[in-house]
């Protein structure tokens, strides 16, 4: 990939960063409310949004820039494995039609913002809040670093080095979050998504045409990874099965625990405006797929590229003209900036009400938790930029990687109370740190890799390494409650 | 109604019955456009049960 800049792409580049911009700084008056003087309005963009405001919210910081880079990256480094956002986006979605709606009702009834509120509300427990609260924060952080790393893909693509482009776009954000709250990625996400459809239903009708269409793309993929061998391939190997099936599993439980996704959930109108979304948010795990397929295109092409990560940009560099790479790059770069402003709000949330609430200012006014969330999310963005400019990127993956399996520890502490209150406090307290200790423990020993493995009759089981420390979690959180249950049979009062 | 949901889990967690590259359709192998028709497929099995289920009380 030359290095000098492509002018006609840094114009339409330009452009489009401008126009998001202004939709950012004039969002703050868009279904207006008090922005500043309560967390629901800032936070929560007033907790009114409807079924299409929600649709491309969540759309647009579910599958992140980052997803647009890493997935057919991924495809194009290993084959059919790589696959598994596929069959993960599609069984989240059950999931959220089944339990979403009634953490939607329970968050509306009693004015909660972030998971951790509605864990202090149904246990009345400090400790399992705060545990729930800093494991979001902890897991967001690098997840919104990977967005920057996304963006800094594409703007390396338009030929423009350093860091300084990367920090102005940053600053920008941070600004517009800043004044307009969760309005301004709602209202940038309709364009970045419609951006986004554009450029993903032109590159997968146009460039098998050019290449010979689908049939000569999988062959190219095919001699590709024959010649490569190991565990690559367009199917998967015997022993890559469960680790499939258990990495879309774990990743599909732990989506809609993450602060950004959830904030998505509690700003929906209705839990009728979640169920319909459970339905038409599937539109874009199509798109994902269709966007994986990248990944092979790459080999039909016979791109040559110095990182995986590199195999999107240049693809479009190579295939279309300046003007519609600009386009592309574009629409990846907007796609970075929804889901990190969206994430900076959720962790924001979460700082606000359930560490500055709960242990600093008890009784803060609802326009000084709108000032110290908005002060938050400046310092969440300043953490993750530092954090991609002064450390390997490596890190951030993962840190990422290490993310997704301790915020699926917080699922029972979350989910479980909607049904029963069986569990008790203390225990999904210890099974929460039995499995984030169990699951850094063996993910670290296998050099991070997120699998695990057990043997069980002789036969070796290689599985997802979160999934795993789930089990032990509830497993952990269960006989805790029994024994903790023969000890103090009174449990803590629960404000009704 | 509400089992019509577990049904996506079953045919994609269940990786064994779709891991083959035949029958391929329109140079999609099998395991391509298996995955991806379950999109619409999980889509429709939703709305399915979103129609029957009982509305929720208006506040």
């Amino acid at each position: 990939m030359s290095d000098q800049i492509d002018w006609i792409a840094l114009a339409v580049f330009l452009f489009f960063f401008l126009l998001v911009t202004v939709i950012g700084f004039f969002a703050a008056r868009w279904k207006s409310g008090p922005v500043s003087e309560h967390l629901d309005e800032w936070g929560l963009g007033g907790r009114q949004f409807g079924t299409w405001i929600t649709w491309f919210l969540v759309g647009g910081d579910f599958y992140t820039a980052y997803t647009v880079i890493a997935v057919p990256a991924l495809v194009y480094a290993v084959g059919a494995y790589g696959f598994f956002a596929l069959p993960y986006t599609i069984i989240v979605y059950p999931f959220v039609f089944a339990v979403m709606p009634l953490l939607w009702k329970v968050a509306h009834a009693n004015g909660h913002v972030t998971a951790a509120d509605v864990v202090h509300g149904t246990y009345n427990s400090r400790s399992l809040e705060l545990a729930v609260a800093i494991t979001g924060l902890i897991a967001t952080m690098p997840y919104i670093a990977l967005q920057l790393i996304g963006m800094g893909v594409v703007i390396k693509a338009i030929g423009l080095t350093g860091e300084l482009p990367i920090v102005a776009a940053f600053v920008v954000l941070a600004l517009y979050t800043y004044s307009s709250g969760l309005r301004a990625p709602a209202l940038i996400a309709f364009v970045k998504d419609i951006m986004i459809y554009i450029v993903v239903l032109v590159a997968v009708v146009v460039v098998p045409s050019k290449l010979g269409g689908y049939g000569a793309v999988f062959a190219a993929a095919n001699d590709a990874f024959a010649a490569k061998g190991g565990a690559t391939g367009l199917i998967l190997k015997p022993a890559q099965m469960l680790p499939y099936a258990t990495l879309a599993l774990g990743s599909a439980l732990a989506a809609f625990m993450y602060p950004h996704t959830l904030t998505g959930i509690f700003a929906s109108k209705s839990a009728d405006t979640i169920r319909k979304n459970a339905i038409l948010l599937p539109a874009y795990t199509l798109l994902l797929g269709l966007i994986a397929l990248l990944g092979y295109m790459a080999y039909a092409a016979h791109l040559n590229v110095a990182s995986n990560n590199d195999v999107v940009p240049t693809l479009f560099k190579v295939l279309f003209p300046s003007w519609f790479a600009g386009f592309a790059f574009s629409a990846i770069a907007i796609g970075a900036l929804v889901p990190a402003a969206v994430m900076s709000i959720g962790a924001a949330n979460l700082f606000t009400r359930n560490v500055w609430k709960s242990y600093i200012d008890p009784n803060i006014s609802h326009a000084g938790e709108a000032s110290v969330a908005k002060i938050t999310s400046l310092a969440v963005k300043v953490g993750a930029l530092a954090f991609t400019i002064f450390l390997p990127t490596q890190y951030a993956l993962d840190l990422q990687l290490l993310g997704g399996l301790w915020i699926l520890q917080t699922f029972p502490a979350l989910v479980f109370g909607l049904f029963t209150r069986w569990f008790r406090a203390e225990g999904l307290l210890l099974g929460w740190a039995v499995g984030i200790v169990w699951g850094s423990w063996t993910a670290w020993g296998n050099g991070l890799k997120p699998l695990a493995s057990i043997d069980l009759g002789g036969t070796s089981y290689v599985f997802y390494v979160g999934l795993g420390a789930l089990i032990l979690n509830i497993v952990v959180a269960a006989v805790a409650t029994v024994v903790v249950g023969l000890l103090s049979p009174r449990r803590a009062a629960v404000p009704s | 109604m509400w089992v019509l949901l577990l049904l996506p889990f079953v045919g994609l967690l269940w990786v064994p019955f779709y891991n083959f590259q035949e029958p391929a359709l329109l140079g999609f192998p099998f395991f391509y456009w298996y995955q991806l028709a379950w999109v619409p497929i999980s889509s429709l099995l939703i709305w399915l049960v979103y129609r029957r289920r009982t509305p929720d009380e208006t506040p």
